[in-house]
């Protein structure tokens, strides 16, 4: 059975389903319109600012402020493309249809990863100038040093959170287990130990953290991160591998 | 083809399937019977390589399903009609399974035509009704034009038009060479599709053969007798020459004798003998219902009790009579007619039917046995056949 088929069937059950739809447009709606929000605030606020925030002024990064509260939308979409095979049914349906369940997997997630990927960028890219038109005169350009790499590493940041979330769900499998997991994970867990001093050091290698670092162009004064952008998105990467080679290993084996 | 060698399956320490050995061979309906929880649709699973065996295995065609080459164009299955997304269009459903095999997409406008879909192609099927979700589970294993189709429950919910349908489907996709395996709980509609049966129970093999040899060797028929109503004594004269005959007589609620062990000619003669008028005298083939409740009686592992209604009850008025039991409800044996012949092989394999008559002999209402191959004139092996003979006309 050649993978084009499918790949192509997947693309068929993707966009067939309301679900799909909601997750993305809510994603992208939610980042940039909380990126132009945020944005404007800053603006404001700038003048009051204090020195050191103000050479740490990363008009770039401020644009993607959106991201947190996006990423949440790119979750449910990565969660619920996976287990809603399961929640269904329709996985004895389609692993009796593909018995090569790697191929299986792998088709399902290229596909949502390439959905992910087309709308991470878009997004990204659209809260970037929309965010940059808000900064006024603080804006920065596409054109600037690690700008471009922040726009598009902003896509590729989405488009992992993505898949991290499709390898917990195909491991977990129920979609309410792998959101209740996930959910507070990125919202509340990696902030919390991303904050305290005494757990930051461990907080800043959990995926959304270390992924994150890719969107940042001015790097804060005291910053003693022991990895830079592309390192960072790396560890995030490691993240999803892990995830996806669990769920691999699991539905190989599994019962379905 | 479709065949098991020794298949196994524990979940933890609950075996759901013992040492499950069978062949389903192509050209007929195989019936798959068993009480709830007996381990059949695990078996079903195990087929199509959902479910791995915990030993032994199951090929189809000679390969294990996870490695059969373009798996959905040979094996078409309906495991389970509600393994569908509601979200999803009916048509788009199957146009996602057919991409999967290549299968063109006008093949699923086909399939929707097939199973009577067509006006609702393009709705949700979370609005589908139960034998309308049948209908499209039923599409997905046409999709392929499949050797190969497994059905579980085919006919659940299905209105009687839906069921007289999936009967001649099954019928015809068998009589076009196919192999065709499907279970079912209704025993009416098993007697009317399958040619040959494979029954298990807590997941061990109680019977592979044929639905006549089933019903011949796991029950007996009976002739029903009746004499005159207004002459009682007349029956019980008849009752003692029949026992003194060898037969066994037991009578029934409404005044019949129930007779087994006696030909039917017998019982005739011997009342002819006896002076006494008869009323009736039939003969009863038991159904396969009938044949299949004596086999599994042992095997079933959810069995209802009488509801007793204890604290729902109104105390009974006096003089008024508690309502008699419901034939069959909490009375275990019920369906358990006397064992077919005197030391009869309830579980035996295939019999001679001349053997295997309900009244001891030949059953002369029965459909006439095979000719044996000894009397038949011209034994193929002895005579070349010739083009004139009937026998090889066709």
């Amino acid at each position: 059975m050649a993978a084009t088929q499918v790949i192509r069937s997947e693309w068929t059950k993707i966009r067939s389903v309301a679900s799909t739809v909601w997750t993305l447009s809510l994603a992208v709606v939610v980042t940039i319109g909380l990126g132009i929000l945020i944005s404007a605030l800053s603006k404001n606020e700038f003048d009051n600012m204090s020195r050191q925030d103000k050479l740490s002024f990363d008009p770039t990064f401020i644009s993607f402020a959106g991201m947190s509260l996006g990423q949440l939308a790119m979750i449910v979409f990565g969660v619920l493309v996976v287990s809603n095979e399961y929640s269904t049914g329709m996985i004895r349906t389609s692993l009796a249809a593909v018995p090569q369940r790697g191929t299986f997997l792998a088709s399902k997630i290229a596909v949502a990863t390439g959905l992910s990927l087309a709308v991470g960028l878009v997004t990204s890219f659209v809260t970037f100038f929309l965010g940059q038109a808000m900064l006024g005169s603080h804006r920065a350009e596409i054109g600037d040093t690690g700008v471009l790499r922040a726009v598009i590493g902003g896509g590729l940041y989405m488009t992992l959170i993505a898949m991290f979330s499709m390898g917990v769900a195909a491991m977990l499998r129920s979609p309410m287990l792998s959101l209740g997991i996930l959910m507070p994970f990125f919202f509340l867990i990696s902030n919390i130990l991303g904050n305290v001093s005494a757990t930051k050091k461990i907080g800043r290698f959990l995926p959304d953290q270390a992924g994150s670092r890719i969107m940042q162009v001015v790097t804060p004064i005291d910053d003693d991160t022991p990895y830079g952008p592309w390192g960072g998105l790396g560890i995030m990467a490691l993240w999803v591998a892990v995830a996806l080679i669990g769920a691999y290993v699991l539905l190989k084996k599994r019962d379905a | 083809m479709i065949e098991a060698v020794g298949l196994t399956k524990r979940y933890g320490d609950k075996t759901a399937v013992y040492n499950l050995s069978f062949q389903v061979r192509p050209g007929t309906v195989t019936g798959f019977l068993g009480p709830n929880g007996s381990g059949k649709s695990t078996t079903m699973r195990m087929i199509l390589g959902l479910d791995n065996p915990t030993s032994g295995q199951v090929t189809i065609g000679g390969y294990p399903y996870r490695r059969l080459p373009n798996a959905a164009r040979q094996v078409g299955a309906l495991i389970d009609a509600k393994a569908v997304h509601g979200g999803r269009a009916a048509r788009n459903h199957l146009l996602c399974l057919a991409q999967l095999s290549g299968i063109p997409a006008r093949r699923v406008d086909e399939v929707l035509g097939v199973v009577g879909l067509q006006d609702v192609a393009r709705k949700r099927s979370k609005g589908f009704s139960l034998g309308m979700g049948q209908r499209l589970g039923i599409a997905a294993a046409l999709l392929g034009d499949p050797q190969v189709l497994l059905f579980d429950e085919p006919v659940n919910g299905l209105d009687p038009e839906g069921i007289l349908w999936v009967r001649n489907l099954m019928k015809a996709l068998a009589a076009e060479g196919r192999t065709v395996f499907v279970s079912s709980h209704l025993m009416s509609e098993m007697a009317l599709t399958a040619d040959h049966l494979i029954v298990i129970g807590r997941g061990q093999l109680l019977a592979d053969m044929s639905i006549q040899d089933f019903i011949a060797a796991n029950s007996a028929g009976f002739a029903r007798v009746r004499t005159p109503d207004t002459e009682p004594q007349l029956r019980e004269k008849l009752s003692a020459a029949i026992t003194e005959a060898g037969g066994h007589v037991l009578p029934e609620q409404d005044g019949a004798l129930r007779v087994t062990g006696l030909p039917l000619p017998r019982i005739s003669d011997i009342a002819h003998d006896t002076d006494v008028r008869l009323w009736e005298l039939s003969p009863h083939q038991a159904s396969l219902e009938e044949a299949y409740m004596r086999m599994t009686q042992g095997a079933v592992d959810y069995r209802s009790t009488i509801d007793q209604k204890a604290g729902l009850m109104q105390p009974l008025p006096p003089g008024a009579q508690p309502p008699m039991p419901v034939p069959g409800q909490g009375q275990p044996g019920w369906y358990a007619p006397p064992p077919p012949q005197p030391g009869g092989q309830p579980f035996a394999g295939p019999q001679d039917p001349a053997q295997a008559g309900p009244y001891g002999a030949p059953n002369p209402y029965a459909q006439p046995p095979a000719q044996p191959p000894a009397a038949a004139p011209a034994p193929q092996t002895s005579a070349p056949a010739t083009p004139t003979e009937p026998e090889d006309a066709r």
